[in-house]
């Protein structure tokens, strides 16, 4: 087995005296598509929250190919190549849509100040060059006869498909969605998978998702942990997940 | 019907409360003693109108209010015309005729319309640099006289101690503000915004006491006099040149004219102003302009794309400071002396004024602003002890009425071409 | 000794001045405790708490109604309903209208009604500087003389009495009474507490309401003190005021109580030691360094950021 491109061990998460994530370990590899299911409330979002450096874990540690990234604020997380969307898209509703995926690229653009207020040459190519990525995605995501409208006049799905975008737009190595398929109807959710699988395929990404839709969940994982209070309850592949006893009791209550 | 009439009655009598005391009756110093005296007997007319007024708007707003529903909306501006006095493009064609209007005034107007017009026009730098930071990256600054007072002092103390120019103190001004407002937002700015703007608030009044306290380095309350005007090329604008230097008429061969200093002063105010214009304009295409307006919108978002909210927010807070810096050595030129008290929180609350009855964001709002502002209390001078009670009003009336302001801007939008 | 009179004395001259600063505090953490914002014109109310007890004070003087009890109960009466109206008023008028929008918003109008407040009274009531004697006159001296040995004024005496007293009847409203379970109610979470019934209006007009009768208690308080007014000095005792509540921990109240403590001492002897000019500065650094290092006080609770 090769090194994991991701490795948690022994997360917790702590409020006060609630214990929201306890002693979670997750192990991923490269181009893996790894799923984390459990009830609502199991803490799922808070252990992205914990990655992705919106939270400082109470424990544990958390290894990007081997390198300690707990600790480290948010922005200093995306950079190392972990970029997340949100259960509640966070759009910037009042830009338009290919204004967003420029945003995203900031890091990657020419921003210094003298080229900018001059439109040098190099600003220049920079821009276009943003602009032909934006393009890029946009195609990729089907939303290129949107792409000039505001992000927050969009119908849901094409939002939901618009933040993923705009996370590609950083180049990233692991892409973490949180509940990408909520509210999506079913062929929209059909294409979301086929997004992923792309993903995965042409682009190299590795992707950890929090999931209600099991069909979805398991047809697309590699490995599936499931969590249940904030504890790690099972983990496997998606058949030994299907007919692990504690997993069916934990969903469907106690018989 | 009863509870509407104990509603109206408490706020009749909460004017009264709010009224009597503080309209009707007056403290003043008799010899040594001081005496409460009341008001004449019409304020107390006026008052006892306002409470019945009001105990009767109290007793007829809900049925107004109905029937206000009811009956189809008044006429209001087409929205149309709204959003087209709104577009980036209109405002700029605008602002460009203002600026002829401008760049001819000095030679139409008189002595006293010119003096007002560089007054303003340092109102409008004050305005567009805090509109950056207000405005654009959404950071309410409530010390930004502090960068103003760093801009002006800078000047004061190299024309006094070096007997540096104004023009090579000019970017040296810009740069300490710069320096001052990067020393001092990097450790602030991962404030939330309300503590922000108290902060803001502290640092200004903390600059403001030291130089009114350093007394050896900045003569105290007394500030600094005495500093040069600025020079054209080296050519001075008064009637007798200092050693070594000439000045303008003797060179032209024009007879002196005092007027020509004003001009001049003018003109080089409309100089920083358009060059804070144009680096703004550049500015709201530009990356950072972008991520300003991101950030604005979804902090949290920004982080999980990898971008620094406090370096985004610094680059706001020291360009706005660097302008400053440069209105406050402008201001030191064209006073010949600064002292403390121009710097008060009252000044930060005049140009935030300006920003927030513009509209935030928006140039052309800023600049409107800055002259009905400034003009409007020269023209009314009997009026003029009210123009901070107006501007207050002003600003509460604003929030509630207009909060986007008079004259919004929608952000030029980068448009992909299909 | 007398090096030690020297502290015990800045001691209790820090702890007279911080426990109005506490009152004044209140205003502040309650306001913010419950909407979340910062009630910029707290400070003006305070201003006008001043002159509605000067003018009590010397109306009911020129009445002939000179004994001290009646004057005092006056001026607490009068200068608390006032204010009151002015609390409810401000409420009402700038903050009422702006619920719900951006948290700028509200923080502009209030300054805004700020400047226009101070401006009001600048007009009605003119920018000299207004003197009454002083109605308590005498010292309590412990130690051999008053050079070397503590004073504590009887004007010092009666504003620990004061405050403690309003400090206490606060403390027994808020946990005893059933407004001031809807008011921490409210704090804990204004709109659930709104779905249960509670009139949520009410309760954040009720504590701009509380906020500035004690800010009025205060004011009557120090204008006593140093028997000096001027519609100028709002500005400052809000800014102290609102460090102390930060110092505290903004929303707590037992925090704000600490925090204008803590502030009147540290002022007290950052004036000993780097002159009296520069006593501002002091409480001014004080705010900018507990926000930078502990934004949440001493006594507040962390916020959650939720994603």
């Amino acid at each position: 087995m090769s090194r994991p491109i991701l490795e948690v061990r022994g997360l917790t998460m702590r409020f006060g005296g609630l214990l929201a994530v306890n002693n979670v370990a997750l192990n991923v590899q490269e181009k893996q598509v790894v799923s984390m299911i459990g009830p609502n409330g199991a803490g799922k979002t808070t252990v992205f929250n914990c990655l992705t450096g919106f939270y400082q874990p109470t424990g544990g540690e958390i290894l990007i190919e081997g390198e300690a990234i707990h600790g480290l604020p948010g922005h200093q997380i995306a950079r190392k190549g972990v970029v997340r969307t949100f259960q509640n898209v966070r759009l910037f509703k009042d830009m338009t849509a290919v204004e967003n995926l420029l945003v995203a690229q900031h890091r990657h653009l020419n921003t210094n100040f003298l080229a900018g207020l001059f439109k040098t040459p190099a600003f220049r190519q920079s821009e276009r060059q943003a602009m032909e990525f934006a393009r890029h995605w946009l195609e990729q995501v089907d939303l290129i006869e949107v792409a000039n409208r505001p992000a927050g006049t969009l119908a849901y799905g094409q939002q939901r498909r618009l933040e993923i975008a705009r996370c590609m737009m950083t180049r990233p190595r692991i892409l973490m969605l949180d509940e990408p398929a909520a509210g999506l109807n079913p062929r929209e959710t059909e294409d979301l998978k086929a997004l992923i699988g792309m993903l995965r395929q042409d682009h190299g990404v590795t992707v950890l998702l929090i999931e209600h839709d099991m069909k979805l969940v398991m047809s697309i994982s590699d490995h599936i942990y499931v969590i249940n209070q904030g504890t790690p309850l099972a983990d496997g592949t998606p058949e030994q997940i299907r007919s692990n006893p504690d997993v069916i009791k934990a969903y469907l209550g106690e018989a | 019907m009863t509870r509407n009439l104990r509603t109206a009655f408490f706020s009749a009598l909460l004017v009264l409360a709010v009224a009597v005391p503080v309209f009707g009756l007056k403290l003043t110093t008799v010899g040594i003693r001081v005496e409460v005296h009341g008001a004449e007997a019409g304020t107390f007319w006026i008052i006892a109108a306002c409470a019945v007024a009001m105990f009767a708007w109290q007793l007829v707003r809900t049925r107004l209010a109905a029937g206000w529903a009811a009956s189809p909306s008044l006429p209001t501006i087409p929205a149309g015309a709204g959003s087209f006095l709104t577009l980036p493009s209109t405002q700029r064609w605008i602002i460009l005729g203002l600026v002829v209007v401008a760049l001819a005034w000095p030679f139409y107007g008189s002595r006293g319309a010119v003096d007002i017009a560089t007054l303003i026009l340092i109102y409008v730098m004050l305005g567009l640099g805090l509109n950056i930071v207000v405005g654009l990256a959404g950071l309410l600054d409530l010390g930004y006289v502090g960068f103003y007072a760093v801009g002006a002092y800078t000047y004061a103390l190299l024309s006094h101690y070096y007997d540096v120019g104004f023009w090579t103190a000019l970017p040296i001004a810009g740069a300490m503000a710069a320096l001052f407002g990067f020393l001092l937002g990097f450790p602030v700015l991962r404030l939330r915004g309300d503590y922000l703007a108290i902060v803001t608030l502290g640092f200004g009044e903390i600059i403001r006491i030291l130089l009114r306290n350093m007394t050896e380095l900045t003569g105290g309350p007394n500030g600094i006099s005495g500093i040069d005007k600025p020079t054209l090329f080296g050519l001075s604008f008064d009637r007798r040149a200092a050693e070594g230097m000439q000045t303008f008429h003797e060179y032209f061969g024009v007879a002196y004219n005092s007027v020509n200093k004003v001009i001049f002063l003018y003109l080089i105010a409309l100089l920083l102003v358009l060059l804070t214009l144009f680096v703004i304009n550049r500015l709201l295409r530009m990356p950072i302009g972008r991520a300003w307006e991101a950030l604005r919108e979804d902090e949290i978002a920004c982080r999980a794309l990898g971008m620094n909210p406090t370096v985004i927010k610094l680059s706001a807070f020291t360009l706005g400071a660097t302008f400053a810096g440069f209105a406050g050595s402008f201001f030191a030129a064209r006073q010949g002396l600064v002292s403390p008290e121009s710097f008060t929180f009252i000044e930060s609350a005049i140009i935030l004024a300006i920003v927030v009855l513009g509209g935030m964001g928006s140039q052309l709002g800023v600049i409107l602003a800055a002259v009905v502002m400034i003009l409007l209390p020269e023209l009314m001078r009997e009026f003029s002890e009210y123009r901070m009670l107006m501007f207050g009003a002003l600003m509460v009336l604003m929030m509630i009425w207009r909060p986007q302001g008079l004259l919004p801007m929608q952000r030029p939008h980068l448009e992909l071409k299909q | 000794m007398p090096e030690l009179y020297h502290y015990l004395q800045q001691l209790i001259n820090g702890l007279t001045v911080g426990s109005t600063y506490a009152l004044i505090a209140i205003g502040y953490t309650m306001v913010y405790g419950i909407i979340g914002m910062i009630n910029f014109a707290h400070g003006e109310v305070y201003m006008i708490g001043s002159y509605i007890a000067f003018i009590a004070l010397i109306g009911l003087t020129a009445m002939g109604l000179d004994s001290l009890p009646i004057l005092m109960i006056g001026a607490f009466a009068a200068s608390m309903i006032v204010t009151s109206a002015y609390g409810y008023s401000i409420e009402r008028v700038a903050y009422r209208p702006l619920r719900g929008s951006n948290r700028l918003i509200p923080l502009i109008s209030a300054i805004g009604m700020s400047i226009f407040l101070q401006n009001v009274v600048l007009l009605t009531q003119d920018s000299k500087d207004k003197a009454i004697p002083n109605l308590f006159p005498g010292n309590l001296v412990f130690g051999e003389s008053t050079m070397n040995g503590v004073t504590v004024s009887y004007m010092q005496v009666l504003i620990f009495i004061v405050t403690f007293v309003a400090m206490y009847g606060l403390t027994l409203f808020i946990s005893r009474s059933r407004l001031g379970r809807a008011c921490r109610a409210c704090a804990e979470d204004i709109k659930m507490a709104n779905l249960l019934g509670i009139n949520t209006n009410g309760i954040i007009a009720l504590t701009f309401v509380i906020g500035a009768a004690l800010a009025a208690i205060a004011a009557v308080l120090i204008s006593m003190q140093y028997g000096v007014i001027n519609p100028h000095i709002g500005f400052l005792a809000g800014i102290k005021a609102f460090t102390a509540a930060v110092l505290g921990g903004i929303g707590s109240i037992p925090g704000a109580m600490l925090g204008g403590l803590v502030l009147g001492v540290a002022e007290a002897f950052g004036a000993d030691i780097f002159g009296d000019q520069y006593k501002d500065v002091v409480a001014f650094s004080l705010l900018v360094l507990v926000l930078l290092f502990r934004p949440t006080g001493i006594l507040g609770r962390p916020e959650v950021e939720k994603v």
